[in-house]
C-alpha cells in the first residue's frame, strides 16, 4: 500500500500546509454539509419554521430602532432604519459566527475523539451557518431599502468588499476563539457580553460620522468601525466606500485569519487529549 | 505448487514462507490525556491555583510504552479489563490521538467503527450521519451515495428507520448502522471497538461473515471486545492490555485463557479486600 501515516509525539508548531490544505479542501463538502445539516434541522419543531431566519434579524432591527428613536428624542426616518437594518444584520451574522465558532470545537468532542480530519473545518463550518443564514436578510433589507427611498445605483455593489473581509475576519476570530476556549473556559460566558458592549461601540446605532472627541480612537481601536461604516457607506448610501476604511478593514481582516488560523493549526493535534 | 504449469504458476499468489507486508508497526507508546482537575478549567480557578502554586491538569497515563508490528491480512483481538486503554491504543492507531512518546507508522487507510458507533449527532437522522461520516472521512458524494444503498441494507433497519433521528435507534440498530458504514468504506486497516456486543445473534454472524470477507482481501481488523469467545472464534492474534501496558501476545486461545485467570485471580483479590 502506497500511503504511509507516520504519528510521532505532538509539538507546538504549524504542521506541513501544503497537505494540511489539501486535506482541508478534499473535505470542503463535509464542512457545507455540516452547516446545511445545522440548518435544516434547526426551527424545524416552531410553527414558522424557516421564517424565523428572517422575522429574528427584522424584529431587532425594529426594536433597536424604536430605542434609538427615544434616546435621541426623534423618529429619524427610514433613512435611520435602513442603515440600522444593513449593519445589523451583517452585525447579528459576525457575532453568531463568532459565538458559534468559539464553541464549535469543545461541542464536537465526541466527533473529534472518534474522527481524525482538520479540525479547522468545525469553526468554518459553523461561520458558514451564520453566513447562509444571514443572506436571506438581504432580501428583507433590499425592500426595506426601496421603501426607504434610499438611492439604487451600481456603488451599492462596493457592499460586497466589506461583506467578504467580514467574513474573513469572523473566520479568523472564530478559529482563535475556539481555541482559546479548550484552554479557558470562560471565554463562552464573557463572549455575549463582549459581543453586546462590541455593538454599542460600532457604527451601527450611529452612522461612522458620529463619532468625535474622546470616542474618536474608535476609528482605529474597533476594527469594525471601517468593516461596518463602508458596510453602510456602500449599502444605504449608494456611494463608494472610503479608501481608508477598505484599507483598515482589510488589513484587520488578514491580520485575525492568520493569528486565528495559527492559534488553531499549532495546537490542533493535542485538542484530542484536551476535551 | 511445482506440479503446477508455468501459466497457472504465473497466476498464483506469493508463496507462503514470504511474509505479508507490514500493516502496522507501534513502538514504543505512550499516550497521555490531559484531564483537567475541576470539570470546568476557568480563568479564575486558574489564577486562584496560581497563587497557591497548585497542578492545574491531572495527567491520565493511558498507555505506558506499548510496541508490537501487526501485518497485513491479520485480525487482531484485543483484550483487557474496563479502562486498560483499549480505546486509547485504538484512537492513537486512527490518528486521532497523538503520541506522547513513541512513533506509529500506519500502511492504508484507517475506518474506524468508532466513527459512528459512539454517536455523531444523535438528532440527525440515520442517513445524515452517514453522509456526514463518509464526508469526514474524505470519501466524496459520489462514492457515498453508491455505498448507501449498500450500507442501508446491510444495517437492515428498514427505510423507515434511516430517515429518523439516531435518538430513536435501540443500541443494537446503532451499533448496527455503525459497524455496516465502517465495513463499507472499503478501508485497508478497520477498527471494530466494543459494537458487536449489541447486536443480536444474526447480525453478529453477518458481520463475522463480513469481517472475514474484508481479512481475505489482505485487510488488517482490530477488534476490541469484552465478548472473549468473540475473539477465539475470529482472530489470528491476540492482544492482552493492562493498565496501559501490553501484558501478553500471541495466539488468541493462549492469551484470552491467560486473560480468564487473571479475571479470576482479580475477583477473588477484591472480594479478599472486601472482608
Ligand atoms: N477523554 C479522556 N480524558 C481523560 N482521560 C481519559 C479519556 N479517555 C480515557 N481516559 C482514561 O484513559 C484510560 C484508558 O481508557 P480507555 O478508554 O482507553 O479504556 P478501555 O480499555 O477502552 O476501557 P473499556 O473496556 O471500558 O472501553 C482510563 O484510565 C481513562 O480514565
Ligand atoms: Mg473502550
Amino acid at each position: 500500500m502506497s500511503d504511509v501515516q507516520v504519528y510521532t509525539p505532538f509539538r507546538r508548531g504549524l504542521p506541513r500546509l501544503g497537505p494540511y490544505a489539501r486535506e482541508v479542501w478534499a473535505r470542503r463538502q463535509f464542512a457545507l454539509e455540516l452547516a446545511r445539516t445545522e440548518i435544516r434541522t434547526e426551527n424545524t419543531g416552531t410553527g414558522l419554521g424557516q421564517l424565523w431566519l428572517v422575522l429574528n434579524p427584522l424584529l431587532l432591527a425594529f426594536v433597536y430602532y424604536v430605542l434609538t428613536s427615544i434616546l435621541s428624542g426623534s423618529p429619524g426616518g427610514a433613512a435611520r432604519l435602513a442603515h440600522i437594518m444593513a449593519g445589523l444584520f451583517l452585525y447579528y451574522f459576525f457575532s453568531s459566527a463568532v459565538i458559534g465558532g468559539a464553541m464549535s470545537i469543545l461541542s464536537s468532542s465526541r466527533l473529534i475523539l472518534n474522527t481524525a480530519f482538520p479540525k479547522m473545518l468545525l469553526p468554518i463550518s459553523v461561520v458558514l451557518v451564520s453566513f447562509l443564514r444571514f443572506l436571506p436578510s438581504l432580501g428583507i433589507y433590499a425592500v426595506v431599502h426601496v421603501l426607504a427611498g434610499q438611492p439604487v445605483r451600481w456603488q451599492m455593489l462596493w457592499g460586497v468588499v466589506p461583506l467578504a473581509l467580514v467574513l474573513v475576519f469572523a473566520t479568523g476570530l472564530a478559529m482563535l476563539l475556539a481555541t482559546v476556549n479548550l484552554y479557558f473556559r470562560d471565554t463562552k460566558s464573557f463572549l455575549p457580553y463582549t459581543m453586546r458592549v462590541w455593538l454599542y461601540l460600532s457604527p451601527v446605532l450611529w452612522l461612522p460620522e458620529q463619532v468625535r472627541g474622546s470616542l474618536a480612537f474608535l476609528r482605529w481601536a474597533n476594527p469594525l468601525f471601517p468593516l461596518l461604516g463602508s458596510w453602510s457607506e456602500a449599502v444605504v448610501e449608494g456611494r463608494a466606500p472610503q479608501a481608508w476604511m477598505l484599507g483598515a478593514g482589510a488589513a484587520w481582516a488578514v491580520v485575525a485569519l492568520l493569528v486565528g488560523a495559527w492559534a488553531l493549526l499549532s495546537r490542533e493535534r493535542e485538542f484530542a487529549v484536551r476535551l | 505448487m511445482s506440479s503446477l504449469s508455468a501459466s497457472e504458476a504465473f497466476l498464483e499468489t506469493p508463496p507462503v514462507d514470504v511474509p505479508a507486508p507490514l500493516s502496522v508497526r507501534v513502538e514504543d507508546l505512550h499516550v497521555t490525556y490531559r484531564a483537567s482537575l475541576e470539570r470546568r478549567p476557568t480563568v479564575a480557578r486558574r489564577l486562584r491555583r496560581l497563587g497557591r502554586g497548585e497542578r492545574v491538569v491531572r495527567e491520565v497515563h493511558a498507555l505506558r510504552g506499548v510496541s508490537f508490528d501487526v501485518l497485513q491480512g491479520q485480525v487482531v483481538g484485543v483484550v483487557g479489563a474496563n479502562g486498560a486503554g483499549k480505546s486509547t491504543l485504538m484512537r492513537a492507531l486512527a490518528g486521532i490521538l497523538p503520541p506522547t512518546q513513541g512513533r506509529i507508522e500506519v500502511h492504508g487507510r484507517v475506518s474506524t467503527l468508532l466513527a459512528l458507533g459512539v454517536g455523531f449527532n444523535a438528532k440527525l437522522t440515520g442517513r445524515q450521519n452517514v453522509t456526514l461520516g463518509g464526508l469526514a472521512a474524505g470519501l466524496d458524494r459520489e462514492e457515498i451515495a453508491r455505498r448507501y444503498t449498500e450500507i442501508a441494507d446491510f444495517a437492515e433497519l428498514g427505510e423507515d428507520f434511516m430517515d429518523m433521528p439516531m435518538l430513536t435507534y435501540s443500541s443494537g440498530m446503532y451499533a448496527r448502522l455503525a459497524f455496516s458504514v465502517a465495513v463499507h468504506m472499503e478501508p485497508d486497516i478497520l477498527i471494530v471497538d466494543e459494537a458487536l456486543s449489541t447486536g443480536d445473534a444474526r447480525f453478529k454472524e453477518k458481520s463475522f461473515a463480513r469481517m472475514q470477507e474484508l481479512c481475505a482481501q489482505a485487510r488488517t481488523i482490530f477488534l476490541v471486545s469484552h465478548g472473549l469467545s468473540t475473539i477465539t472464534q475470529l482472530c489470528t492474534e491476540a492482544m492482552w492490555v493492562d493498565k496501559g501496558a501490553l501484558v501478553e501476545r500471541g495466539d488468541p486461545a493462549k492469551v484470552v485463557s491467560a486473560y480468564r485467570r487473571f479475571l479470576k485471580v482479580g475477583a477473588t483479590a477484591v472480594t479478599q479486600e472486601d472482608v
